[in-house]
């Protein structure tokens, strides 16, 4: 503002006492305006998405459906892996005999696969899930946070 | 059995809970309290809680019974059982959570908005609960005339009473800590006999499991029969027996073949094959289905997870639960094969359901080891008899006391708590000869019938209405009740209706799902207008705070 109006500045600046020069000098802080206003517009954006959310629009219905879509798909891709792990092998135990026939350890392959292995197979699969649906969450999180990314 | 620890470990087992149930009172002090236990409930404590609660008699005598009669093929109950928690986990646990539904009714009235169909669901958890209660008593009459040879209804009476009881004035504050206990102590009361067990089998030469002639007695025995069966003798003998006969054998007398039970070591430790009898694999994948998918439509089952302060913490205690539970269920296998060398009178008696109780004081010799170890196993049943009846109590009566009275005060609780106590103990008294682990079969299968559908689908799909929800409740849960009113009520059937009947799961829970579905669509203009924000708080994250 100062600028336009004393075009031989920086004579009259060296001329004149140091005290009202200070004064007009702290409105012209423009970087500090910008980075208030970047904040208001980043804030405002991520609210908007959170009100798209909860308001029920297009684009917020469009988020929910994706992440339900997310984490249904993980789901049921897990159960597939139990239900071929797991759901297979007394159709498998039958139409093989010999494999329950088969020893390791001492012990009948079958009594080992279901009183032992299942266990720790169902828990890792319920580990896995425990931790890509998390991560589904995150993903969904950072869209209506930084919805600029 | 002049066994005299028994009477004391039990004693002790009812003094504690007893004892943690008033210490919960001290701090239960509103209805929140009471009912959720403020949701101050840690997870790791939560997840023992729901361990506890859910390892059942079933769990910790009829497993092992079973594999003692039927061998590999029932190897699925106890995985099933786990397993549940899985498919409770991938489909249910977190979105079930953040509904804030505290039970299965709740979540049909948030969901679809119909107070019918609340109404409906009440019906069924107290169904559900009380088909779960009485083999609960059952088996507790049943353990207690057998150990220390009290009339049935004694046991029966005193679980019902001690549950009513502790419930009614501790509420689920309480419980969560009684649970807690419970499951360590069934842990440890299965745990370190199976390792003494072990060692013994060690000891004596490591006999064969499954000898090709079948098992055989290793001492002088007489078998009283407990049900009648028609016995196959080595020399080609066939005898009926009825319930009081008596049967002598010698030492190295091998053991007749039993109607019913797989008493041929082929039979036993191999599974189905194809070919002769589809029906088997038939009942081992309706089986699967009931125990996988029934776990999340038990009443006591869902209400544990509205202490879970938020849907990721419900995901984490529901993955904790699965450990615990699978680290339990590596026991009951060993009783149920260690008892076919040393308790093979069982198989004779028909009484296998007491192998777990039997097995150390036959396997270890009546010295003070054996003795000891005896009672720490009979202390560990009844904690199970009371945790489970304790939460399916719970359960039963946060509905009757919210749903059918129709006022949440702690006096109506109480009130509730009795009549839900009340009636399992009556029908406990005058239904003595059911199965054990097939009505507790059953109850799964109802459950996976009836609620899993109606939660799955509340939880995944928009296009479900009211309309649709109630008629494939109505549909797969009735067809399954139908079917396990026939099994216990009706005439002893044979052949593929048997199956059906026995076994319903495999073709109820697929008419559940597509009535459900098929209705739903023809009723698409019911769909809840505010399905939307539903969907949006079932599956929102929890950080987002929405």
């Amino acid at each position: 503002m100062a600028v336009p109006d004393e075009p031989g500045g920086p004579g009259w600046e060296t001329t004149t006492p140091a005290a009202p020069v200070p004064a007009p000098r702290p409105p012209a802080a423009p970087a500090r305006t910008r980075i208030v206003l970047a904040e208001v517009r980043r804030g405002s954006r991520a609210d908007r998405t959170r009100s798209e959310l909860t308001q029920q629009t297009r684009i917020g219905d469009t988020l929910v459906r994706g992440l339900v879509r997310a984490q249904l798909a993980l789901a049921l891709r897990l159960s597939v892996l139990v239900l071929i792990g797991l759901g297979g092998l007394p159709w498998l135990f039958a139409i093989a005999p010999s494999l329950g026939r088969t020893t390791v350890l001492g012990v009948n392959l079958p009594w080992l696969l279901l009183a032992v292995v299942s266990f720790p197979f169902l828990i890792v699969v319920g580990w896995a899930y425990v931790r890509l649906a998390e991560r589904n969450e995150q993903d969904f999180t950072d869209l209506v946070q930084r919805p600029e990314r | 059995m002049g066994n005299g620890y028994v009477v004391p470990a039990i004693v002790a087992v009812t003094l504690v809970t007893v004892g943690i149930g008033f210490y919960g009172l001290r701090l239960a002090r509103t209805t929140s309290d009471f009912l959720v236990a403020s949701r101050t409930v840690s997870p790791t404590w939560n997840a023992a809680a729901i361990g506890g609660e859910y390892l059942s008699a079933a769990s910790f005598l009829g497993v092992a019974g079973l594999i003692l009669k039927y061998g590999v093929d029932v190897l699925w109950y106890p995985v099933g059982f786990a397993a549940g928690y899985l498919a409770l986990l991938l489909f249910v646990a977190a979105p079930l959570r953040r509904s804030g539904a505290f039970t299965l009714p709740d979540f049909c009235e948030l969901r679809l908005g119909s107070r019918r169909l609340r109404t409906l669901a009440t019906v069924f958890v107290i169904f559900i609960g009380w088909l779960y209660l009485v083999p609960q008593l059952q088996g507790a009459g049943l353990t207690l005339a057998t150990l220390v040879g009290s009339p049935y209804p004694v046991g029966a009476l005193l679980v019902a009473a001690v549950v009513t009881a502790n419930v009614a004035l501790g509420g689920m504050r309480a419980i969560t800590f009684v649970q807690a206990f419970q499951y360590w102590l069934k842990l440890t009361a299965l745990a370190v006999p199976a390792i003494f067990l072990a060692l013994q089998w060690q000891a004596d030469a490591r006999p064969a499991v499954a000898p090709p002639d079948g098992p055989a007695f290793r001492t002088a025995t007489t078998v009283v029969v407990e049900h009648s069966a028609a016995l196959t003798f080595a020399d080609g003998t066939i005898r009926e027996v009825r319930p009081g006969d008596r049967l002598d054998f010698a030492a190295g007398d091998p053991v007749p073949e039993v109607s019913g039970a797989a008493t041929k070591a082929t039979d036993w430790l191999l599974p189905d094959t194809a070919g002769d009898d589809d029906r088997g694999l038939f009942a081992t994948y309706s089986l699967i289905l009931a125990t996988f998918l029934g776990t999340m439509g038990l009443p006591h089952v869902l209400v544990r997870f509205y202490t879970n302060p938020d849907g990721a913490a419900a995901r984490r205690t529901t993955l904790v639960v699965l450990a615990l539970v699978g680290l339990f269920y590596l026991l009951p296998t060993i009783y149920g094969v260690l008892g076919r060398i040393y308790t093979p009178q069982l198989l004779v008696s028909g009484q296998t359901d007491a192998v777990v109780v039997l097995l150390p004081g036959a396997a270890l010799g009546d010295g003070t080891t054996g003795r000891l170890l005896a009672a720490l196993v009979a202390a560990g049943a009844f904690a199970a008899f009371l945790s489970t009846s304790s939460g399916l109590l719970t359960s039963v009566a946060g509905v009757i006391s919210t749903d059918v009275l129709g006022h949440g005060s702690v006096r109506g609780f109480r009130l509730a708590t009795v009549i839900a106590g009340g009636v399992p103990a009556v029908l406990a008294l005058n239904v003595s000869g059911l199965d054990v682990s097939q009505v507790v079969g059953l109850a799964f299968a109802v459950a996976a019938s009836s609620f899993c559908p109606l939660l799955v689908l509340g939880i995944w799909w928009r296009g479900l209405t009211d309309l649709g929800a109630a008629a494939g409740v109505l549909v797969g849960g009735g067809a399954a009740i139908t079917a396990v009113l026939v099994t216990v009520l009706g005439p002893p059937l044979s052949g593929w209706p048997a199956t059906l009947t026995a076994q319903p799961a495999a073709w109820t829970v697929p008419l559940a799902f597509t009535v459900m579905v098929a209705v739903s669509v023809a009723s698409r203009r019911r769909a809840p207008v505010d399905v939307g924000a539903t969907m949006l708080r079932l599956h929102a994250p929890d950080s987002l705070r929405l």
